[in-house]
């Protein structure tokens, strides 16, 4: 039987004080991603943006548990959103949407 | 739970809105200890209000100096003249003498190397062993890698995993520290651990470098500072007064 692959959703804030965009941060942390670990990198976080809480400035995403700490790698080495110098900060992990709502 | 520390946050002293908000940035991430450096020339009026800044924002306040020597000689001066003011000795290695010089010293605490010039990164099996025999530990800024892009980034990644590695044979504590000059180069602890993956730091390493190392360094200078302090091992526990 093949095992279903684990995944982690991850709670991302991004610090500032200008609008945030959902699209604009996915885009963001798929470029970093991109840039440090290539397109065969890429591939293997299978990243997906679940929510954006516009008033908490929160995006949630999710990815492959085997590449967490490669995508936290990425997500903290973001130093651009849309164009605009912005620090994205990453304020929960979780294994379910459930255990992630509790944390943050 | 792990107690982080941020050995060195370059807050700008001059612009106090600034300063405060440094501070209470790396309480909201999670730090509990901040080193932050000045000169020597520092007011004493600048460092209380550094020291109520940090008690406002719950995080524990360490002194630090940065030494920049352009000989051995020089960095022997600086050692006997300011060791016993500040907490945190740090010395930024230029030449490879000074960086010798800096490694056998028990007076140091973090060896820093540059981040752009890497060939005034001197850490090599030597400089490891000497760290080894004294106090010294490497110390790992974070936020050039954040600020450095394709090529020059390559290669700093390239050297700290040979660094790393040479740290880790030769046991020789690694401190990761942001560097950060503003709240943008600030991140929390997990994410500069996962950031240290980039250089193949193992995580146990990368969290100890971000609380143990520091916290241990923090301690047993304050240790040595404290009047009761006679040698290793010796401290007075009480003194006789003559009535």
């Amino acid at each position: 039987m093949i095992k279903r692959e684990k995944r982690r959703y991850l709670a991302l804030e991004v610090a500032g004080e200008l609008p945030v965009d959902e699209r604009a941060v996915l885009d963001a942390v798929q470029a970093s991603v991109m840039r440090l670990f290539g397109e065969y990198g890429a591939s293997k976080t299978n990243l997906k943006l679940i929510t954006f809480i516009p008033e908490k400035r929160q995006v949630v995403l999710r990815c492959s548990h085997i590449m967490l700490e490669k995508v936290r790698a990425a997500i903290a080495s973001i130093m651009e959103v849309n164009g605009e110098t912005a620090a994205v900060h990453v304020v929960g992990v979780s294994g379910t949407l459930k255990a992630l709502s509790k944390k943050t | 739970m792990k107690r982080f520390a941020d050995l060195h946050l370059r807050v700008p002293l001059e612009d106090q809105t600034k300063t405060e908000s440094m501070i209470r940035k790396a309480s909201e991430l999670g730090y509990r200890l901040v080193g932050i450096p000045y000169s020597p020339q520092a007011t004493k009026e600048q460092i209380s209000q550094l020291r109520h800044i940090c008690s406002d924002a719950k995080v524990d306040f360490a002194t630090r100096v940065n030494f920049s020597p352009r000989t051995s000689n020089e960095l022997l001066q600086s050692l006997r003249r300011y060791r016993r003011k500040f907490e945190i000795v740090a010395v930024r290695c230029h030449t490879k003498d000074v960086a010798r010089q800096a490694a056998k010293d028990r007076r140091v605490d973090l060896l820093q190397f540059s981040a752009t010039n890497l060939r005034q990164r001197f850490f090599d099996e030597a400089e490891a062993e000497l760290a080894s025999q004294a106090f010294a530990s490497l110390e790992i800024e974070l936020a050039p890698i954040l600020q450095l892009t394709s090529y020059s980034r390559i290669r700093l990644l390239s050297r700290l995993r040979k660094e790393v590695a040479t740290a880790e044979r030769f046991r020789v504590p690694i401190t990761l520290s942001s560097g950060a000059t503003d709240e943008q180069l600030m991140r929390g602890p997990y994410d500069y651990v996962a950031l240290t993956s980039l250089f193949d730091l193992p995580m146990p390493s990368a969290l100890r470098g971000l609380s143990e190392n520091p916290w241990v360094t923090v301690a047993r200078n304050r240790q040595k500072l404290s009047p009761d302090y006679v040698a290793p091992g010796i401290r007075v526990v009480g003194r006789r007064t003559d009535d």
